[in-house]
C-alpha cells in the first residue's frame, strides 16, 4: 500500500479494532476446511458465503438496535437466536404469521402485532386504522376469516385525551368495515418520557374454515409470483409525514384490511400456496422469506412491480428501494401457474386489488436465493435487508 | 452519496432568491439554488438536485443530443445487420 | 422520470454492448477503473456487467466517501456525539459505518443523540430548533457535497447560530486518482471519470491523467446507458490510439465545472496537509478542512476529539481491492468476517462499496443467474 512520505508531522499512534480482529479469527476457525477444491476461486467463495449465511443464528450486539426492528436480517437473527431458542415449540417453528390452533373440531388462526407509528396520524390512516387491520390482515394471510380482536393501549403521561378519542374511533370504524369485534384490551400509562404518546398491542383470533394450508415454505418451480397492488405507499407517507424532509407528495397510507379480498382469491385459486401481507421490511423481506422456507429462487421481474409515480420519485429523492419499503394493505400471493388468470381476476374485481399484477415467478436454482431482472436486462440479487433504512413505519 | 436527482423547476419561490420548488415525479420539495446563481432560472428548467441543493442546471440541448446519437448509433447498427442479411441471402 | 427513463433504454444497451465487443481485439483484456460510489451502485444496481464481454471489465476505485473515512474519525465523531448536549446529524449512509468500537447505530443505541438527515441544511434546521443544544453535521463527501456544506456554514454565519458546527470530512478525488496511478501494481487501460465531482470541478482536472499517464479517461452519467456509452467511449479511444478526457455527462457537467461552487468551497474550506483514506495510507492536500475565518463552526476546534488512528485488521484487503488488484471475492475475508451487516473493511462499508455492491447485487455467477432469470 502507498504512504506517501510525508516527513514526521503523520501520527505513527495506532491502536487496533477489537471486534474485528475477533471476528477474523472466529471466520477463520470455522472455515478452516477448504473443501471443494475442484470448484474455482468465486465458488469456493460463494460456498463460504452459503455456510455461513447457513449457520445457527446468534447475537452478538450487547444491546437492541434499531435495526432488530426492521424487519429484516437482524430481526430474523433476534427471533431465531434468542425467542425461538427460548420458546421453542412446533407451532412457533412455523414462524407463520399467524399460529395454527386445533381446539376441538375448531380451527382457529391466532395473531398478536404491536403498533409503534411514529407519527400516530398520517394521510390515509392512523395507528388506530393500523392496528385493526393489520391484525384482520395476519390472520387473512393465514386463509382464516377474523373473528376478534384485543386491544391494550400503552399511554404517556401527558398524551391528549383526544387524540386517543381520535384513535379509538378510527379503530372502531376500521372494526366495523372489517367485520371484527374488539372483545377485551387492557389500558397502561407511563411516565412523561417514557413512551411515545401511544403504543398500541394487539392479538387476534379467526376460524380456518378453508381445508388450505397457506406456508411460507410451500412454493414450487413454476409457481407465480403475484402482488395485489402498489407498493411502497405506506412507508413513504408515515417518511414524509414525520415533517422533517420537506418533501410534499400526494401520497397516502394504504392501510386496509384485506379479509375479503383473500377470501375471493382463494375461491378462484384454491391451490395457491402462500398469501403473506408486506409489512415491515416490504416486499423483497417476504420474498426472501420464500425462497429462503421453500428453498427455490424468486425470478422476480423489476419492470413488472407497480410503483406509484410519486412513491418512484420520493423513493428517488431518499436513496432507497421501493421493494423494501413497508405497506399495510398490500398482499404477496404465490400461485400454481394454473391458476394464475382466475386468481388476478378475483383481484381486479375488487377495489382493493385494482393494481393487481404479475410480478415473477419461482424456479429451482439458486435456492434460496431472490432475483431481479431489471429494466434494463440486467441482473442482480435482491439480498435481505440490512440496517433500517426506515424506522417506526408500522 | 454521489445521489443526484434531475428535477423540475416549478416554482421560483417570491421573496426568496435562493430556492425554488422543485418537482421529481410529482414529489415536490423546496430546494436551494443559491450554487446555481450565474445561469438564470426560470420555472420548467431543469436541474441536478443533490442533498438539496441544485448543483447544475441540465442542459436539454445536450441531453437530446446524447439520444439521437444513440438512437443514430442504433439506426446506423441496425443498417448493418440488415445489410449483412441482405449479403448473406444473395450469395 | 425524464432524463432518467431515456437512459435506461434496454434496446441500446443491446446496441451499445454489441459495438464495445466488435472493438475488443482477440486475445486482449481490458480493465477501467471507476472512481466514483454512484456508479459502482449503477453498475451493480443494473446488472451492468451482463452487457459487457467477458474481456472487459470493470474495477471499482475509492470513489465512495463514507467508505474511505477511517476508523479512528469515527471513533472521533462519535466521541463528539456522545458529549452531553450534541446532536449528531448526518446521512443515512453514515450511520453503521464501524468505527474503532462501534457505528453511530450502536451509539445512538447507547444513548447518543443522533439524527438522520437528507440535506445539511436539514441540520441547520435542528440547530434553529434546538439553540440549546450544540448541533453537528457530520460532513462527508467530495467535491460533490463540498459545496452544499460550505453553503450551510456560510448560512449559518449569516445567522449567527453559533450553535451549528461541522466535523469536516470531505476528500477530494484528484489525488486519489494519482495514488493509484503511482502505484506499481496497476494495470488500468482507462478511467470511467466521477460524474457529480465533475459538475463542481469540471473535465479540466483530469487532464494529467491522459497527458501524463496515458491512459483516457470519460467522465460519465449514472444511468446504467451512460456508463456503457462511456466504456464505448473509452473502447473507442484505446481501438484508435487516442488518449483524451471526453464529457460523456455533457447534459449536467459544464467542461469548467461550476464557477460559484468552487468559490464557496474555498471561501470556508483550504486544503490539509494530509488526510488518511482508509484502505489506501495518508495522501496529501487530499482533504478538506474549514478555515480559521469560520473556526465558530468547526468542531474540530469546538470539541476535544480523542484523534487515534485505528489499524485496519491485517486480514483487511481493501486496499488491494480499492486499487483494482484484487476482485471482491479475491478477498480472503470477504462473505465471512465481512459481510454487510459485519463490515470489517471500507469495501463492504457503505452500499457502494465495490464489495457490498458485489455481495447484495453481483453475488452469483452469470450464467448461473442468466440461466435462473431466462423467460
Amino acid at each position: 500500500m502507498t504512504t506517501q512520505d510525508l516527513g514526521a508531522n503523520i501520527p505513527t499512534r495506532s491502536t487496533q479494532a477489537d471486534w474485528a480482529e475477533e471476528a477474523v479469527t472466529e471466520a477463520a476457525k470455522e472455515h478452516r476446511h477448504a473443501g471443494a477444491e475442484h470448484l474455482n476461486r468465486e465458488q469456493q467463495v460463494l460456498e463460504r458465503i452459503d455456510r455461513a449465511r447457513a449457520r445457527k443464528a446468534r447475537v452478538k450486539e450487547p444491546r437492541i438496535t434499531l435495526s432488530h426492528g426492521a424487519g429484516g436480517k437482524a430481526t430474523h437473527n433476534l427471533i431465531d437466536a434468542v425467542f425461538l431458542e427460548a420458546f421453542r415449540n412446533p407451532e412457533l417453528e412455523q414462524m407463520s404469521d399467524a399460529a395454527s390452533l386445533q381446539i376441538g373440531d375448531a380451527r382457529l388462526a391466532f395473531t398478536t402485532d404491536s403498533y409503534v407509528v411514529s407519527p400516530l396520524f398520517f394521510p390515509g390512516g392512523d395507528i388506530g386504522e393500523l392496528a385493526v387491520n393489520g391484525t384482520v390482515n395476519d390472520l387473512a394471510m393465514a386463509g382464516a376469516r377474523p373473528l376478534v380482536i384485543s386491544a391494550g393501549f400503552i399511554l404517556e403521561e401527558g398524551f391528549p385525551t383526544d387524540d386517543l378519542r381520535r384513535v379509538v374511533a378510527s379503530m372502531a370504524a376500521a372494526a366495523k368495515a372489517a367485520g371484527v369485534q374488539i372483545v377485551t384490551g387492557d389500558t397502561k400509562v407511563v411516565q412523561r418520557g417514557k413512551g411515545d404518546g401511544c403504543y398500541i398491542n394487539t392479538a387476534g383470533i379467526g376460524v380456518r374454515e378453508r381445508p388450505i394450508e397457506l406456508n411460507a415454505a410451500n412454493a414450487r418451480p413454476g409457481d407465480v409470483v403475484l402482488v395485489s397492488g402498489p407498493i411502497g405507499d405506506h412507508g413513504v407517507t408515515v417518511m414524509l409525514a414525520r415533517g422533517e424532509l420537506d418533501i410534499i407528495a400526494d401520497v397516502e397510507s394504504d392501510t386496509a384490511p384485506l379479509h375479503e379480498l383473500t377470501a375471493a382469491l382463494l375461491d378462484a385459486a384454491p391451490n395457491t400456496r402462500l398469501l403473506r401481507d408486506a409489512t415491515r421490511g416490504g416486499v423483497a423481506t417476504i420474498l426472501n422469506e420464500v425462497a429462503s422456507a421453500s428453498q427455490v429462487a424468486v425470478v422476480v421481474d423489476e419492470d413488472a412491480v407497480p410503483v406509484r409515480p410519486e412513491v418512484r420519485g420520493a423513493s428517488e429523492l431518499l436513496g432507497i428501494d421501493p421493494l423494501y419499503v413497508a405497506c399495510e394493505g398490500r398482499m404477496v400471493a404465490v400461485v400454481p401457474a394454473e391458476e394464475v388468470d382466475a386468481a388476478l381476476a378475483a383481484l381486479h374485481a375488487d377495489p382493493l386489488g385494482a393494481g393487481a399484477a404479475v410480478i415473477g415467478r419461482v424456479v429451482a436454482d439458486p435456492p434460496g436465493l431472490v432475483l431481479l431482472k431489471t429494466g434494463f436486462g440486467g441482473t442482480r440479487i435482491v439480498d435481505m435487508l440490512v440496517g433500517d433504512p426506515l424506522p417506526r413505519i408500522c | 452519496m454521489c445521489l443526484g436527482i434531475p428535477g423540475e423547476i416549478v416554482e421560483l419561490m417570491a421573496g426568496r432568491d435562493d430556492f425554488a420548488m422543485v418537482s421529481v415525479a410529482g414529489v415536490k420539495r423546496a430546494v436551494n439554488i443559491g450554487l446555481l446563481e450565474d445561469e438564470e432560472l426560470k420555472a420548467g428548467d431543469w436541474i441536478l438536485i443533490h442533498v438539496g441543493f441544485a448543483l447544475s442546471k441540465i442542459d436539454e440541448e445536450e441531453a437530446a443530443g446524447a439520444i439521437r446519437m444513440l438512437e443514430g448509433m442504433g439506426q446506423a447498427y441496425t443498417d448493418e445487420l440488415i445489410a449483412l442479411a441482405q449479403s448473406d441471402l444473395s450469395s | 422520470m425524464r432524463f432518467v427513463d431515456e437512459f435506461r433504454d434496454a434496446e441500446k444497451a443491446r446496441m451499445l454492448s454489441a459495438r464495445i465487443a466488435a472493438l475488443c481485439e482477440p486475445g486482449r483484456r481490458y480493465k477501467f477503473m471507476e472512481v466514483c460510489g454512484g456508479h459502482t451502485h449503477t453498475i451493480y444496481k443494473h446488472g451492468l456487467e451482463d452487457y459487457l464481454p467477458e474481456t472487459v471489465s470493470l474495477v471499482h476505485g475509492p470513489g465512495c466517501p463514507v467508505c474511505v473515512i477511517p476508523m479512528g474519525r469515527v471513533d472521533d465523531a462519535i466521541a463528539i456525539a456522545e458529549q452531553p448536549d450534541v446532536i449528531m446529524t448526518t446521512f443515512g449512509d453514515m450511520m453503521r459505518v464501524p468505527g474503532g468500537r462501534g457505528s453511530f447505530f450502536d451509539s445512538n443505541a447507547a444513548g447518543a443523540d443522533i439524527r438522520m438527515v437528507y440535506s445539511p441544511l436539514d441540520s441547520l434546521k435542528v440547530a434553529r430548533q434546538n439553540p440549546d443544544k450544540r448541533v453537528v453535521f457530520m460532513a462527508i463527501g467530495m467535491e460533490t457535497t463540498a459545496p452544499s456544506t460550505a453553503m450551510t456554514v456560510l448560512r449559518a454565519a449569516a445567522e449567527g447560530l453559533d450553535n451549528f458546527s461541522i466535523f469536516c470530512n470531505h476528500v477530494t478525488i484528484i489525488p486519489a486518482i494519482k495514488a493509484i496511478l503511482d502505484s506499481p501494481d496497476m494495470r488500468l487501460d482507462g478511467f470511467i471519470g466521477p460524474g457529480h465531482v465533475s459538475t463542481v470541478v469540471g473535465c479540466r482536472p483530469y487532464e494529467y491523467v491522459s497527458r501524463d499517464y496515458g491512459k483516457p479517461l470519460v467522465c460519465a452519467g449514472f444511468e446504467p446507458l451512460d456508463i456503457l456509452q462511456s466504456v464505448y467511449q473509452l473502447m473507442l479511444q484505446v481501438h484508435e490510439g487516442r488518449c483524451e478526457v471526453e464529457n460523456q455527462y455533457s447534459r449536467v457537467v459544464p467542461w469548467n465545472g461550476n464557477a460559484k461552487a468552487l468559490r464557496v468551497i474555498s471561501e470556508v474550506m483550504e486544503l490539509r496537509p494530509y488526510f488518511e483514506w482508509r484502505g489506501l495510507g495518508f495522501i496529501s492536500q487530499s482533504a478538506l478542512q474549514v478555515r480559521e475565518k469560520y473556526a465558530v463552526h468547526d468542531a474540530e476546534r469546538i470539541f476535544s476529539v480523542p484523534g487515534v488512528r485505528v489499524a485496519d485488521p491485517k486480514a483487511c484487503q481493501c486496499g488491494e481491492v480499492l486499487k483494482g488488484v484484487l476482485r471482491p471475492w479475491e478477498c480472503k475475508v470477504f462473505g465471512t468476517a465481512c459481510t454487510p451487516e459485519t463490515p470489517i473493511g471500507t469495501c463492504m462499508v457503505s452500499s457502494e462499496g465495490a464489495c457490498a455492491a458485489y455481495y447484495n447485487f453481483g453475488r452469483f455467477t452469470r450464467e448461473r443467474v442468466k440461466e435462473a432469470t431466462r423467460s
